[in-house]
């Protein structure tokens, strides 16, 4: 999937995302969260709104995992997010775009056509 | 009944007594406290205390139908009804009493019977086939039993004759009575009172009852249920020392005065008294089987307290149950609708509970009772105790079943004690109601325990985490109890230490904040240093409060309310500089809201440098201590509550408890900081000040209860120094004083034994903790701006530092600025 992008933004130095925690990236007039789950050594990266109030925050939010399944929770109404499939874990219908996420020679790069 | 729970405690302590036991009746030993349910179904076996075998298997000779006829002390023997003669070294009367059966003419008439034996049962129950109207003389425990009793057996007309003005006479007062009567005659019994029988009529059969008032009642049948009468002829025969009204006489060790000779149960008078109930004749079958193994116990009277249900009428006494004003104070509380009657006697200091009646209601017997043996100090409001709590708080129901003492004696039945039941519990001999029966004996008597019992039962399962565990998380099963206590043995100091030695896989939104809470309880760390800033709720990861639209709202500490015109000046001009929205809160302080992500940093810089700090406002923890201007302006204050309430909120400014908590000082009893809405308030008083906890604004509004009365400065703050720590190791996630205090069991009462008393002997370990936390206190904020690391992360976009969000929009509004609605609908 990730040949498949044309498109790669690179979007901060490893040593300036935050281990186990988000940082919020600028594309354009767009913002994407980046997450580095540095506890299971993952990457991921997703629309910084959060559908449910559309606020931007989910770059600020807690992340975790329920089973095996990582997520976030945004930290307004604590919604959570699946950070794989962007799928609500909250039983709501909405769900967030994901993007790819990959790291050369320290610099990590999303792939701006979102995943789902 | 007590003869046969006399063998059954001597065989249980030892098998060296040859044990002969002489029955009058056909049958062994049975239940006669519950005899009436003869009537419903139960059979005379049913109602049977030992199975057939049982005194064979304990190696004890039984005759029944072969009462003792003579005694002669000299020879020490016993004459039989069949003839026979045994000697004995050790001569026990438990012959219990028979029906009092008044002197009035014409009373061998045919259809008078009396209320006693199942073979009384048996005549009754015949004879009323015949019979559509009965009376029962004697409005007794006894005689209301036997009215019941003539209801169920399909007797049209059942009325009681009482002597007295009232039913009940021992056990109820005459309101209580009036509640009684009305509710019987609901069910169809005629109640007459004041009524002296005087005569029997009828040809050879009864007819009608005669009275001194020259009135008249046809009846068909009499049951006479008047009182008791010790069955002490035997022992008077020999010249036992017998009472002029009856009873054996005996000493505190049951004996009498022939050394050889003892008796126990109906048939023993002691200190002028026949105990005509269950419990105190188990009591003194204990004494004595216990004597003759060499023990040293003794019988000294017997709370007489007792609780039944009558006709499905729930009737209780407790402690001293006729005291009167000006020798105590009287709550009362009536509902004639629903036929309720409850007082309580309540000593005139307001501290103990002396005793009571319940008639309607006895749901709060077995606690009233507890805390009237125990004197355990009453609530403020002790009408709470009958009246149940109002104003959702459940607290305030009195002590609960933790706050009783291990002594306490729960089934006075068996002599069970609180203690006994929870350590057959805790042991893991006993996990549920039948298990505790058998091995504790508790609630086999009359059953009135049972329900504390089964609470008993509950809380010690619970205490030790059998019954209900309250786990974090799927990634931590633990309580949040247990990780404090955890996570202070193992000195873990971050999130993922915690999660690596007691959690599994990445943890979630509810453990991080959580544990980053404990941390921050107890070693008081930056909480933003590396690794625990990621595990923070979000207003903690960025030291403030999170806003609608995304902005943040900045509140400096104004300790007190306490604020000088220059730092007023600061605020307004960083509001301003800023472009802030600016209000007072409740709290008495200045809450600035709108700044972006990108400038709290240099907001905080300025606010510090003109010599404010954190205020908090966005961590679970300290908020404000709000005070009243006090003795230094106002005409009515009594002492300094503003200097009190700067020292109290400087003293717990930082500390991270398990939600938020407020507090208050007023300068008098006019209360204008509203102490009383505070997890912990304070007023002044003439000598000091007196204490509040656990009150509570928001969506259930709770007042706080009083604590401790007129302390001086140095004891208030260490009671609430113990009380802050009490909270933050042992309440529930998020979870507020005024919840805490709900769910405890005990309630104020509890807790202030706890507090003040030391009941738990925690004191000086609480005390030293936060001692330890006051010293490590420093604001955050100021090492969030000096530490380059932690400053970074106040940006909105990792790859243009300086851009705020651009998607934050706010709106005018009275002058100022205010944020836009939420974007959906």
């Amino acid at each position: 999937m990730m040949n498949e992008q044309s498109n790669w933004l690179a979007a901060c130095r490893v040593e300036d995302a935050i281990e186990n925690g988000g940082v919020c990236v600028k594309h354009g007039e767009d913002q994407i969260a980046l997450f580095y789950f540095t506890r299971r050594n993952e990457w991921y990266a997703t629309q910084n709104e959060c559908p449910h109030k559309k606020q931007m925050a989910l770059s600020r939010g807690m992340i975790g995992s329920t089973t095996d399944e990582p997520k976030v929770a945004c930290p307004f109404h604590k919604k959570t997010f699946s950070l794989s499939t962007g799928e609500c874990l909250s039983g709501d219908e909405c769900a967030i775009k994901t993007y790819p996420v990959k790291v050369e020679n320290g610099t990590v790069y999303i792939g701006t056509s979102p995943k789902s | 009944m007590v003869g046969y729970k006399f063998c059954e405690k001597l065989r249980s302590k030892t098998s060296s007594f040859n044990l002969i036991v002489f029955g009058e009746e056909p049958r062994r030993a049975y239940d006669r406290v519950h005899l009436s349910e003869y009537f419903n179904g139960k059979t005379a076996d049913d109602l049977s205390l030992s199975t057939e075998n049982w005194y064979q298997e304990q190696n004890i000779t039984l005759f029944l139908n072969n009462p003792v006829t003579k005694i002669d002390r000299d020879l020490q023997k016993v004459y039989t009804a069949n003839g026979l003669d045994y000697n004995y070294d050790i001569l026990v009367f438990a012959t219990g009493s028979g029906a009092f059966v008044p002197n009035i003419p014409g009373i061998e008439k045919e259809g008078v019977f009396v209320y006693r034996t199942i073979e009384d049962l048996d005549l009754i129950s015949s004879y009323a086939k015949k019979a559509k109207t009965a009376s029962v003389i004697g409005g007794g425990l006894l005689g209301l039993e036997a009215a019941k009793a003539l209801i169920d057996l399909g007797i049209e007309k059942t009325s009681i004759i009482e002597f007295a003005p009232r039913l009940m006479p021992r056990q109820i007062d005459a309101a209580g009575s009036d509640m009684l009567k009305s509710k019987l005659a609901d069910l169809g019994l005629q109640i007459h009172l004041n009524k002296n029988t005087t005569s029997i009529e009828g040809d050879g059969r009864i007819s009608a009852l005669n009275f001194s008032d020259d009135t008249a009642l046809d009846v068909d049948m009499l049951v006479i249920s008047a009182g008791i009468k010790p069955r002490d002829e035997l022992a008077k025969a020999c010249g036992i020392e017998v009472g002029p009204r009856g009873g054996i006489v005996v000493d505190e060790k049951m004996q009498t005065n022939d050394p050889a000779v003892f008796a126990i149960g109906e048939c023993a008078l002691y200190d002028g008294m026949i105990y005509g109930l269950i419990a105190p004749g188990y009591e003194m079958a204990e004494v004595l089987a216990a004597n003759l193994c060499e023990g040293d116990k003794t019988f000294t009277g017997f709370d007489m307290s007792t609780k039944l249900k009558l006709i499905g009428i729930d009737v209780a006494s407790f402690g001293d149950n006729f005291i009167t004003e000006p020798d105590c104070r009287t709550i009362i509380f009536e509902n004639k609708h629903k036929g309720v009657y409850k007082r309580i006697n309540v000593s005139n200091d307001g501290q103990y509970l002396l005793g009571g009646i319940l008639i309607g209601d006895a749901t709060a017997y077995n606690l009233l009772l507890q805390t009237s043996n125990n004197r355990i100090v009453l609530p403020e409001n002790p009408e709470e105790l009958i009246l149940g709590a109002r104003g959702g708080s459940e607290s305030a129901g009195g002590a609960g079943i933790t706050g009783l003492p291990d002594g306490a004696l729960i089934c006075s039945c068996e002599g069970v004690s609180k203690g006994d039941i929870c350590s057959a519990v805790a042991d893991g001999t006993c996990e549920n109601i039948d298990d505790l029966k058998k091995c504790t004996k508790a609630g086999t008597g009359c059953g009135g325990c049972l329900p504390m019992v089964k609470d008993l039962m509950t809380y010690t399962l619970k205490s030790q985490g059998k019954y209900i565990k309250n786990v974090i998380c799927e990634h931590f099963n633990y309580s949040r109890q247990e990780l404090f206590d955890l996570i202070h043995i193992h000195e873990l100091k971050s999130y993922d230490e915690v999660l690596d030695a007691l959690g599994k896989n990445d943890g979630c939104e509810v453990c991080k904040p959580l544990v980053s809470s404990l941390l921050a309880s107890i070693w008081n760390e930056m909480i933003l240093k590396k690794g625990n800033d990621v595990a923070q709720d979000s207003n903690d990861r960025f030291l403030a409060n999170i806003q609608k639209g995304g902005s943040y709202s900045v509140v400096p500490r104004v300790p007190g309310g306490e604020i000088t015109p220059d730092k007023l000046i600061v605020i307004g001009e960083v509001a301003k500089k800023y472009n802030l929205y600016t209000k007072i809160t409740g709290g008495q302080r200045i809450d600035m809201f709108g700044a972006h992500l990108n400038d709290l940093p240099i907001i905080w810089e300025e606010l510090i440098a003109a010599g404010f700090e954190s205020g908090h406002a966005y961590g679970k923890g300290l908020r404000t201590v709000k005070s009243c201007v006090g003795s230094t302006w106002c005409r009515f204050g009594l002492h300094d509550s503003v200097s009190f309430a700067i020292r109290i909120e400087e003293r717990y400014r930082g500390i991270r408890a398990p939600h938020k908590f407020k507090s208050a000082v007023s300068g008098c009893i006019r209360e204008c900081a509203e102490a009383q809405s505070k997890d912990f308030g304070i007023i002044a008083t003439e000598k000091g000040w007196n204490l509040y906890v656990c009150g509570n604004g928001g969506s259930k509004p709770q007042h706080a209860l009083l604590l401790a009365t007129d302390l001086d400065s140095e004891t208030c703050i260490k009671y609430i120094d113990r009380f802050l720590m009490f909270y933050i190791r042992t309440a529930d996630p998020l979870t507020r004083t005024a919840t805490w205090l709900n769910k405890m069991e005990g309630g104020i009462d509890y807790l202030r034994n706890v507090i003040i008393n030391d009941s738990l002997g925690m004191a000086a370990q609480w005390e030293n903790e936060i001692e330890n936390l006051i010293a490590s206190y420093k604001c955050e904020w100021k090492e969030a701006v000096e530490n380059p690391a932690i400053r970074k992360r106040f940006s909105h976009f990792v790859n243009a530092p300086e851009d705020k969000d651009p998607t934050i929009e706010f709106v005018e509004m009275r002058g100022q600025k205010r944020t836009a609605e939420w974007k959906t609908v």
